[in-house]
């Protein structure tokens, strides 16, 4: 018998390997490969898309040049980063600043406050679009800006996580401050804050995909072209647009993109953010 | 004043607008879809009277009655939990596996798979229209490669649902595996050590070791996955031809049923917001069965 010990075989990959990467391998491409076909197709001449075949034999901007110059897509692009950017701002400031209440403060009525914001959690958003839709009409904010955003200003989800974020900073550091005369909002603002940016970056960067992407809140709230935000628009485009599908496709490949190249970018803060958080947009 | 006193003031000043704003935009609201959902509402009309629970009468009729819309919504809506969570679920957990296991590129295959993720349901619903188109559609040019005749996909009630199913768990399945993932890197590498010197195969490892351990993460994605299903709109609107939910309401869903009734020419927003009601009451159920199930896994 050989008693003598021998390392496992060391040359290339173990099977297990091979087809770890080869499954994983054909998910990816089943991920990508709609979005090939996407920019494929929105790259088509219109006699082109009714014929079988994936990639274009004679590619043509044209698709992109009618979109941009007959819709009212800039328009569109412009509400929806408007709308995001102001949603996202007062998130990032309010979730911050009632998480760190909830977090270093202590007064009566603090267990009531925070159950108040955290039973809005349980109600779904489709249960309060009609109410919304009610007080937007009775407020004259239908087909506004303020009208479309109103509803997230500041959201429960971020409020907590920003409490959990806020107890990572020491109760010394913030009485020291005091100790200093530094007033309270200084506080908050100049030596609690900038601690816990990590996790304020990641319920903006969240904040900011949900709302790029909110669908049912902005349908609603929008009658008019001129104010719809980007996902409406292209659904009202591409439902106008019949079967022209080398414009849709321009469309969605318009829409998608920007959004992509920041996420291909920020990709490290966002997934760990999900990874951590669970956030969902 | 005493500091604490001070302190005190601060926090109520600091409360004062998020409170006023969580009051009037969350609580108010819930508070009003209950008093809608009881009443004769249309926003048109001056006298908006209470109708002694006949919008919730209506409901159940509707539920009753197999033929009516509002009853095939509700079927459609449990057929995607049913169908599509389970899908999702194991899917994820096979990839989150995988990805556990390799060495390299993992970075790389995680953002591939996040990418329809944070793409909007809009513009992911329009593309996979147009893979399913009946004649040029990429889905018809692969099945033709294998000698397969053309499939209607969306346009066929009979394989409508599994169609847009299929979008709505590939649009989801980068989030079920990044929190698969975390939940599988969260399991210590003495357990599995520990099995494998006592001579565990392949399988009885993940029943034995991955399953249990993950169980938190499970039954997380689980209760996520299915409120997610409940609440299906999007996809649907923009998968099907008139936005109605067809080929004969094969697609439609609880959402797009409130969104019709609200919205549509009937402005019947007593009847949407008894819908939503019941829709409130079902998430709710499931959110308190979940707190009684992760409560008990703390003791163990």
């Amino acid at each position: 018998m050989d008693l003598t010990y021998s390392p496992p075989r060391r040359r290339g990959l173990p099977t297990p390997q091979i087809v770890a990467y080869a499954i994983l391998t054909l998910g990816a491409l089943a991920m990508v490969t709609p979005f090939i076909w996407m920019v494929a197709t929105s790259f088509k001449s219109p006699g082109e898309i009714l014929q079988p075949r994936f990639l274009p034999e004679d590619p043509t901007g044209d698709n992109y040049t009618q979109v941009l110059t007959r819709t009212l897509f800039p328009q569109w692009y412009l509400n929806s980063l408007v709308a995001a950017a102001i949603s996202t701002a007062s998130v990032g400031f309010f979730d911050s600043l009632t998480g760190y209440v909830f977090s270093k403060f202590e007064f009566p009525g603090k267990r009531i406050a925070f159950i108040l914001v955290l039973a809005t959690l349980m109600v779904p958003t489709e249960m309060l679009v009609i109410p919304w839709y009610v007080m937007a009409q009775q407020t004259s904010l239908v087909d506004t800006t303020l009208g479309i955003v109103f509803p997230g200003l500041i959201t429960a989800t971020g409020v907590f996580l920003m409490r959990q974020a806020f107890k990572s900073v020491p109760d010394e550091l913030l009485d020291a401050a005091r100790i200093d005369g530094m007033n309270e909002f200084g506080i908050f603002s100049t030596v609690a804050w900038p601690l816990v940016m990590p996790s304020v970056a990641a319920i903006c960067i969240f904040n900011f995909l949900g709302n790029w992407n909110a669908y049912i809140w902005p349908l609603i709230v929008t009658s008019k072209r001129a104010t719809m935000t980007l996902p409406i628009g292209l659904a009202f485009f591409s439902s106008e647009a019949g079967s022209a599908w080398n414009l849709i496709m321009a469309g969605a490949t318009l829409s998608t993109v920007p959004l992509l190249t920041v996420f291909v970018f920020l990709q490290r803060q966002i997934i760990q953010g999900v990874a951590l958080t669970g956030m969902k947009s | 004043m005493t500091l604490k006193n001070r302190r005190i003031l601060w926090a109520y000043l600091f409360l004062l607008i998020p409170l006023t704003f969580f009051i009037v935009v969350r609580t108010g609201p819930t508070l009003f879809a209950f008093d809608i959902s009881l009443r004769n509402y249309n926003p048109m009309a001056a006298d908006k009277p209470y109708n002694d629970f006949a919008n919730f009468a209506r409901l159940f009729k509707d539920l009753a009655d197999p033929d009516h819309v509002t009853r095939k919504a509700f079927e459609n809506t449990f057929k995607y939990v049913l169908i599509g969570m389970p899908l999702q679920l194991s899917i994820g957990l096979l990839f989150a596996m995988l990805l556990n296991t390799i060495r390299r590129l993992r970075t790389l295959y995680r953002v591939i798979y996040f990418i329809p993720f944070v793409t909007s349901a809009v513009a992911v619903a329009w593309v996979w229209r147009s893979l399913y188109m009946p004649d040029f559609g990429l889905f018809n040019l692969i099945l033709e490669l294998f000698g397969v005749p053309s499939q209607r996909f969306l346009l066929d009630p009979a394989q409508s649902l599994p169609s847009v199913t299929a979008v709505v768990v590939w649009q989801g399945l980068g989030y079920v595996i990044i929190i698969f993932l975390a939940g599988l890197q969260g399991i210590p590498e003495t357990f599995y050590e520990a099995a494998r010197v006592d001579g565990a195969n392949r399988w009885k490892i993940f029943t034995k070791v991955t399953l249990p351990l993950l169980n938190p993460t499970l039954v997380y994605l689980l209760v996520l996955q299915t409120i997610a299903f409940l609440r299906m709109f999007a996809e649907v609107v923009n998968l099907s031809r008139q936005g109605d939910g067809g080929p004969v309401n094969s697609t439609t869903t609880v959402v797009l049923r409130v969104f019709r009734e609200s919205f549509g020419s009937s402005l019947n927003m007593g009847y949407g917001a008894a819908i939503t009601v019941m829709l409130f009451v079902i998430i709710m159920t499931i959110s308190l069965v979940q707190m009684r199930l992760t409560q008990r896994q703390v003791e163990y």
